[in-house]
């Protein structure tokens, strides 16, 4: 099998993620669509470890995952917290960061 | 003897530190130590007089230095001191007359509880103005040229209760500052151009100059003019004379008659090396000269305070010096000498008007004298020789030292020695006109103090000396002044009488100067005689028209409107007009465009930035929306464009 598809899958993936993060309101949806670009990412790491024949983009998807699951901690607890205080989850009613 | 010229300066100098700084426990003594101190300078000039006049012609020029003042690479500014025999003059003069001025002061400033005080700044001034004649450089010349500006400040303004002299002062200092800057502009071109300020130095420089030198020299010459200008009251800085008057006569008599205001002609005669090699310069010298004893001679015939009219007088006379320092060589040394016999018979004759002052409650409008010979013998007769010898009177001191200077003028050749010649006899014709006014206004005619008229001492000029003003009430009762004011009157008068005969025996005076300033005979298309002659016609002439207007028939007591001319005068020739029209309100014209420009230009630049930053950045704030979706769009479309970015990079 040709190992070009593998990145086309990776592309694919990642667009519908980046999609979702600016298209979608709810912040579980956006926060899925960053986890889904974050595995597109790791892919396409594999996939060029594999071309190239090293480990190097194994490992670094080894480290993505890590920080895929940091971020589901606090960008999970963030998003709780939101839910408690201000009863949504949209992302655009969390708008008070601005001048 | 080189160490006494120091000591000459020292002595006032001392006394002006003791007397400002002793305070009040000096005040019953003040007045005697300031006196002996200034007597102090006078025979220590005698000294080195005497010693000089035993010296051979070409080695009387004495010096001492005493210390580098500012010593700086390439520039050395020293203190040293030069008597040659112009110097030598002028201490004789200013110790001389300053001394006699002391004196008249114990008694004219008797009542004035600030008397101590009062003689500080006349030692002051004494001090300044030695230093101004002794300096062997322009540099500590600028020095005593400030110092007598101060002196004359402080003691115009010494009445300072009196809102007018503190005017007066103001306007003096503010006048002196535009010459002064004159002086100093002169100094620091003779030093970029000769590289030093020396007179030794520079004069046998200027002799060599170069032709782009020759400009600069020109325009040393001008700004020396200014200066002079500036100090000694010529047209177009004039205007300060007049109000000065508003200072204790004493005052008015030293300073702004005898000598201060003489400072001027020394610096051209001093500078009488810059001025031979720019003969622009010396054009504009003579026309200066020529238009202010025209015009002083003017204000004088029109005033009615007798202060003011002497002042005026005081102007066309150093109109005269100035118009002889002008000539060259020709002049020189007829312009000191009639600035000594000037020093003699001005001082005289404004201590004889304080004496009158003294006798009459301190009124000053000679409408309200009259008749006064009767009640003070002595003024009468010393200030009728001063009158004789400033018109010059035959045989008087005056008459050798105008006639000199009308003669030189006529001497300079052309049209212009015509021009020139004639104006000084228009001159001499006019100030015949205006003393005899005086004479006869004071000291003949019918008394016009008495029946009350002067109890109600004219509200709209206040009398000019308030230091007797609780006796002011009440008809004046003329007495002779005590004895400590009449004798220096006495003394200046026969220094009025004699001094220029003295200075004339076998052209004493030109021989004893010559060495310094040079002297030519000039060629003068008139004779000597013919000279004398017109100069008699045009006295008689004067003194017979000052008669049938104020010796035949009554004076009255309020002055008639008079012609346009004579308003003119009244207001000193609308000098005061003209300076408000041009220079106050040009200034205020150039001030409040400025400020219009400052307004509208740098501020609109200043202004106009600050908007343009602040719209920019209220649009550039609408990008900060606080929705996490535009910013995700933001990163994403940035890193789109990096990312394009380094790929066509690439490619390229």
């Amino acid at each position: 099998m040709n190992p070009a598809n593998y990145l086309y899958l990776a592309a694919l993936l990642f667009t519908i993620g980046a999609a979702g993060v600016l298209i979608r309101r709810n912040a579980i949806v956006v926060f899925m669509c960053v986890e889904l670009m974050l595995n597109a990412c790791n892919l396409a790491f594999v996939t060029f470890s594999r071309l190239h024949g090293n480990l190097d983009g194994q490992v670094i998807a080894f480290f993505t995952m890590v920080v895929a699951a940091a971020e589901v901690v606090v960008g999970l607890a963030i998003i709780v917290s939101i839910y408690r205080s201000r009863h949504s989850a949209s992302v655009d009613d969390a708008n008070l960061m601005k001048l | 003897m080189d160490t006494l010229i120091g000591l000459l300066v020292a002595a006032p100098l001392l006394g002006a530190g003791i007397l400002l700084t002793g305070g009040r426990r000096l005040d019953r003594a003040g007045h005697l130590l300031g006196t002996l101190l200034a007597l102090t300078s006078f025979v220590l000039a005698a000294v080195l007089f005497a010693d000089m006049l035993g010296k051979d012609t070409g080695r009387r020029t004495l010096t001492s230095h005493l210390f580098t003042w500012v010593p700086v690479d390439g520039f050395q500014a020293q203190v040293g001191f030069q008597l040659d025999q112009l110097s030598m003059t002028f201490v004789l003069l200013i110790t001389g007359v300053g001394t006699l001025i002391h004196i008249y002061s114990i008694g004219y400033m008797e009542h004035d509880e600030r008397r101590r005080r009062f003689f500080g700044y006349l030692n002051l001034f004494l001090a300044a103005m030695l230093l101004l004649v002794l300096a062997d450089n322009y540099f500590l010349l600028y020095a005593g040229w400030e110092g007598v500006g101060l002196a004359s400040y402080l003691l115009i303004g010494f009445w300072q209760h009196k809102p007018s002299a503190a005017t007066a002062a103001k306007k003096a200092f503010l006048v002196n500052r535009v010459g002064d800057i004159g002086l100093s502009v002169a100094i620091m071109l003779l030093f970029t151009t000769f590289g030093s300020f020396a007179f030794s130095d520079v004069f046998p420089k200027v002799g060599q100059a170069s032709a782009t030198q020759h400009a600069t020299v020109t325009g040393i010459g001008f700004m020396l003019l200014l200066a002079a200008c500036g100090k000694s009251a010529q047209v177009p800085l004039q205007s300060w004379l007049g109000d000065a008057m508003e200072g204790p006569t004493p005052v008015s008599a030293l300073i702004h008659a005898a000598t201060m205001v003489t400072a001027g002609v020394y610096l051209i005669t001093r500078s009488g090396a810059i001025f031979n090699a720019a003969p622009d310069a010396q054009t504009a010298v003579v026309t200066v000269g020529a238009v202010t004893l025209i015009f002083g001679a003017i204000v004088g015939c029109a005033k009615d305070d007798i202060k003011k009219a002497l002042a005026g007088s005081t102007m066309s006379q150093i109109g005269y010096m100035i118009m002889a320092a002008g000539l060259g060589p020709i002049g020189y040394v007829f312009a000191i000498m009639h600035l000594v016999t000037h020093g003699f018979f001005k001082a005289g004759l404004f201590l004889g008007a304080g004496s009158v002052m003294h006798g009459m409650n301190d009124e000053v409008d000679m409408r309200k004298f009259g008749g006064l010979r009767k009640y003070m013998p002595i003024t009468f007769v010393t200030f009728g020789l001063g009158y004789l010898a400033i018109i010059g009177f035959p045989g008087l001191s005056g008459f050798f030292s105008k006639d000199k200077i009308i003669e030189a003028a006529f001497a300079k050749g052309g049209t212009e020695g015509w021009i020139l010649g004639t104006c000084a006899l228009i001159g001499a014709a006019i100030t015949a006109f205006y003393m005899t006014r005086v004479m006869l206004m004071t000291f003949f005619g019918e008394e016009r103090w008495k029946d009350g008229r002067t109890a109600t001492a004219s509200p709209d000029e206040p009398s000019a000396e308030p230091a007797a003003a609780h006796s002011a009430h009440g008809a004046p009762h003329p007495h002779e002044s005590p004895s400590s004011m009449t004798i220096p009157m006495i003394i200046l008068a026969f220094g009025s009488v004699f001094a220029g005969g003295l200075f004339s025996i076998n052209s004493a005076f030109v021989k004893w100067l010559e060495p310094v300033t040079g002297h030519s005979e000039g060629d003068s298309p008139v004779s000597t005689g013919t000279v004398t002659a017109g100069t008699m016609v045009v006295l008689v002439l004067g003194v017979l028209v000052a008669w049938l207007m104020y010796g035949r028939r009554p004076v009255p007591a309020v002055a008639p409107k008079g012609s346009l001319l004579t308003r003119a005068a009244r207001r000193d020739l609308l000098q005061d007009d003209f300076n408000h029209v041009v220079l106050v309100r040009g200034g205020e014209h150039l001030t409040r465009s400025l400020v219009y420009l400052d307004h509208s230009l740098v501020d609109g630049v200043v202004n106009g930035t600050a908007a343009s930053v602040g719209g920019l950045s209220g649009r550039l704030r609408r990008l900060q929306n606080g929705y996490v979706r535009s910013y995700a769009v933001s990163m994403l479309g940035g890193t789109a464009v990096v990312v394009a970015a380094t790929l066509l990079m690439r490619a390229v």
